[in-house]
């Protein structure tokens, strides 16, 4: 982890999954709320938290992404019933490789936010934003491709 | 639940025009892209000034232009217009186009219309991908023009990274049998046939009884004073001669077989067996009166049931002239550890019987022993009643409970009035005892052969308690009456009309199609390990012990991708959203 002023100005590079029925409609309704947010995050649509496999989270975070996001329905209220009960506890064990790896596992975070909690979407957003830079840019980070991104 | 059931009624007056302003939309034959390289359509939305005045949309364009298999690019004032739609189907067919891509707002909203504008284009509806560059870009990020812009380029990229992956889906059509199963004969059950009978559909009723009425036989009044077994008469009357109602009496269920539009159920049915072919099930299978052990019930002949003492108060056995006292208890055998739920109508019950023993002796002393008076909504004005008449409540807590010994044959009641907080002692001439109502004893055997959940209290779980309460998560299978939850009778024959309405949707459709975003297994990949058949809440798929592999019914299939994720070879995607095209987007993020 990188310990001096220049992690200060770094903008953290964040890719979040997003649940159809819940945590991407709360983002929409943050939208149609006019709530701000940090422009930090890029959204993958997934149908139900269920469908996100580690495999896309690894990938993302051992290629440099500083931070990765899950946003899934209230635990009960998923749209398919249980699907983020399969999620949560996918999210448990992506944390533990994490820490094998030496890797901060607050880098990956799951979130439930449901289609009515725009507010709390951008709160999130905001939080987590703000997390990432306190952890500096991510150990695994590549040099970034001009016309790729945020700097 | 009204809703629905009011729904049904206006249902049965429509049913004779069914369809018959239904006008079917007419695409072009769709296009066949398989084998071509992807060429792109990107659009890219200012919608006024929302995205514009936020995103440098025509950078954006050029931009976009730069990226492989980008065939064509460019910025709609508002792309959603009807011109715009116009404009989109012009140059998917002046330049070729095979995949769209637009950058607007949410997929949410519009997705179904560009993918309607794209098939009328003559391509699959599933050739097409959105970036959402307004709810959640432009309207987030409005005094971050740079940034925004950026975060704009790196959704279109990563859209149409997926884009280029995108095949067509298919959108499966499987036909229905447009009849019913109905699984019980009681009024629930038997309203639902009628009403589904009424709007012109076969029913197939199975009861497991000899005759039809289930528990309505031994209820003679409801607390309104409505003549239930006038209306138990009626109610049979129209099932036997309906022409569409087929019933089956002392019918067991063998097996159940099938998915929604398409089941096979066996029954045995006064020593014939039947298969019966039917598009929907109707579980009505009743619930039971719960058969007391306490205060010495079965071993004293004046300890009796509130069903039992209505019954004696209808042939007056029970010689209500000559009674001196009776005392009620409430919440025998529920509202504990054992059996926490409340019944619901045991205090409507209690109250109902009080006043009709008040009605044929004023002198006679009722006493209610209650813990709490649940006598809602217009019930409580009989309650008030009762008070009036002189039936005499006392409230006792599950700390507290009534003690009842007998003495010389005589009955002793002692409870702790929480009131006076004195101990009171009655000496009825009977004990009735207001016991709640327990699931059927074999919802069991018929809950795992429709394959659906009970819940912790034995009765069977619906798909949500308020948005969907007489459906299952199972398609095509739906629940009314007690089999549900203890309630009173114009609750279930409300239910059972719902339940009808809702299966009715079903049963006028020709055939159930599934969405394109269905689970694929590849059978070479596939070791037949079964997780995937344990993950999936809705059945949509089994294990095939003859090949060794899992296979998925597409028609059941929701599309969660839960199965996918939890599959360890990979064999298992989801059309749509298989694992290269979320990588392909992951890949072009980073």
């Amino acid at each position: 982890m990188m310990d001096n002023t220049q992690e200060q100005d770094f903008e953290p590079r964040i890719l979040g999954f997003l649940c159809n029925w819940c945590c991407y409609a709360g983002a929409d309704l943050a939208g149609v709320s006019r709530f701000q947010y940090p422009p930090n995050m890029r959204v993958i649509r997934v149908m139900c938290s269920a469908k996100v496999d580690p495999i896309y989270v690894m990938k993302a975070l051992l290629s440099g992404v500083d931070g990765v996001f899950i946003g899934g329905c209230h635990i009960g209220d998923c749209h398919y019933i249980r699907g983020n009960f399969y999620a949560r506890r996918r999210a448990t064990m992506i944390k533990k490789v994490l820490e094998i790896l030496g890797l901060e596992p607050e880098r990956f975070r799951l979130e439930w936010v449901s289609a009515s909690e725009g507010a709390i979407f951008a709160e999130v957003m905001k939080d987590f934003t703000q997390k990432i830079k306190g952890l500096g840019p991510s150990p695994l980070r590549k040099e970034i491709k001009s016309g790729q991104g945020s700097k | 639940m009204q809703a629905s059931g009011a729904a049904a009624r206006a249902e049965a007056t429509l049913a004779p025009v069914r369809g018959s302003l239904v006008k079917e939309r007419e695409f072009p034959t769709e296009l066949d892209v398989v084998g071509q390289e992807p060429r792109i359509g990107a659009f890219i939305c200012h919608c006024g000034i929302n995205i514009g005045g936020y995103v440098d949309v025509p950078q954006v364009v050029e931009y976009v232009k730069t990226l492989p298999n980008v065939a064509f690019a460019e910025e709609n004032l508002y792309t959603c217009s009807q011109d715009t739609q116009e404009i989109i189907k012009a140059m998917i067919k002046e330049h070729n186009l095979n995949r769209v891509v637009v950058a607007s707002c949410t997929p949410r909203t519009h997705e179904p219309l560009f993918q309607q504008t794209v098939r009328e284009a003559g391509l699959n509806p599933y050739l097409f991908e959105m970036a959402n560059i307004r709810d959640q870009c432009s309207w987030v990020h409005m005094n971050e023009k740079e940034a925004a812009t950026e975060k704009a380029k790196d959704l279109v990229r990563m859209a149409v990274a997926k884009a280029r992956l995108l095949t067509p889906l298919k959108e499966l059509a499987v036909g229905v049998t447009n009849r019913a199963l109905v699984i019980g004969g009681g009024i629930a059950g038997m309203t639902a046939a009628i009403e589904l009978a009424s709007q012109g559909f076969e029913c197939f009723l199975i009861e497991r009884q000899g005759e039809l009425g289930g528990n309505s036989r031994r209820v003679h009044e409801t607390l309104e004073k409505g003549n239930v077994q006038e209306l138990l008469e009626n109610t049979i009357q129209r099932v036997e001669e309906s022409k569409l109602i087929h019933v089956f009496t002392n019918a067991k269920t063998k097996e159940i077989d099938g998915f929604v539009g398409n089941f096979k159920t066996t029954i045995e049915s006064n020593g014939q067996e039947h298969t019966l072919e039917h598009g929907v099930i109707i579980v009505a299978s009743g619930g039971e009166e719960y058969e007391p052990t306490e205060y010495q019930y079965g071993k004293h002949e004046r300890v009796l049931t509130q069903l039992e003492l209505e019954q004696q108060l209808a042939t007056d056995s029970l010689q209500a002239d000559n009674l001196n006292s009776i005392v009620m208890i409430q919440c025998v055998g529920s509202r504990n550890e054992e059996k926490p739920y409340c019944s619901r109508i045991c205090c409507s019950q209690a109250v109902k019987n009080a006043l009709k023993i008040k009605e044929k002796n004023p002198k006679a002393k009722v006493y209610i022993l209650y813990r709490d008076m649940r006598t809602y909504g217009f019930r409580e004005d009989f309650y008030r009643e009762a008070k009036a008449k002189g039936v005499i409540f006392i409230r006792y807590d599950e700390d507290h409970e009534p003690q009842v010994r007998t003495k010389k044959g005589k009955f002793e009641v002692e409870v702790l009035d929480l009131i006076l907080n004195k101990k009171i002692v009655l000496n009825p001439d009977f004990l009735v005892l207001s016991v709640g109502i327990v699931p059927q004893s074999e919802r069991e055997e018929l809950a795992k052969m429709l394959k659906v959940p009970l819940n912790e209290d034995g009765f069977f779980l619906e798909a949500h308690v308020k948005l969907r309460p007489v459906e299952f998560a199972t398609e095509g299978v739906f629940v009314c009456g007690l089999a549900h939850s203890p309630k009173p009778l114009s609750e279930n024959i409300s239910q059972a009309q719902a339940a009808a309405a809702k299966a009715a949707v079903l049963l006028s459709k020709d055939s159930v199609v599934s969405g394109g975003y269905v689970a694929e297994i590849d059978k070479e990949k596939c070791k037949g390990c079964g997780l995937c058949v344990q993950a999936c809440y809705f059945g949509a798929i089994s294990s095939n012990e003859e090949l060794g592999v899992s296979e998925v019914n597409p028609v059941l299939c929701k599309g969660c991708g839960n199965c996918a994720a939890i599959c360890p070879s990979g064999a298992c995607q989801i059309a749509g959203f298989r694992d290269e095209q979320i990588l392909s987007q992951v890949e072009a993020y980073i």
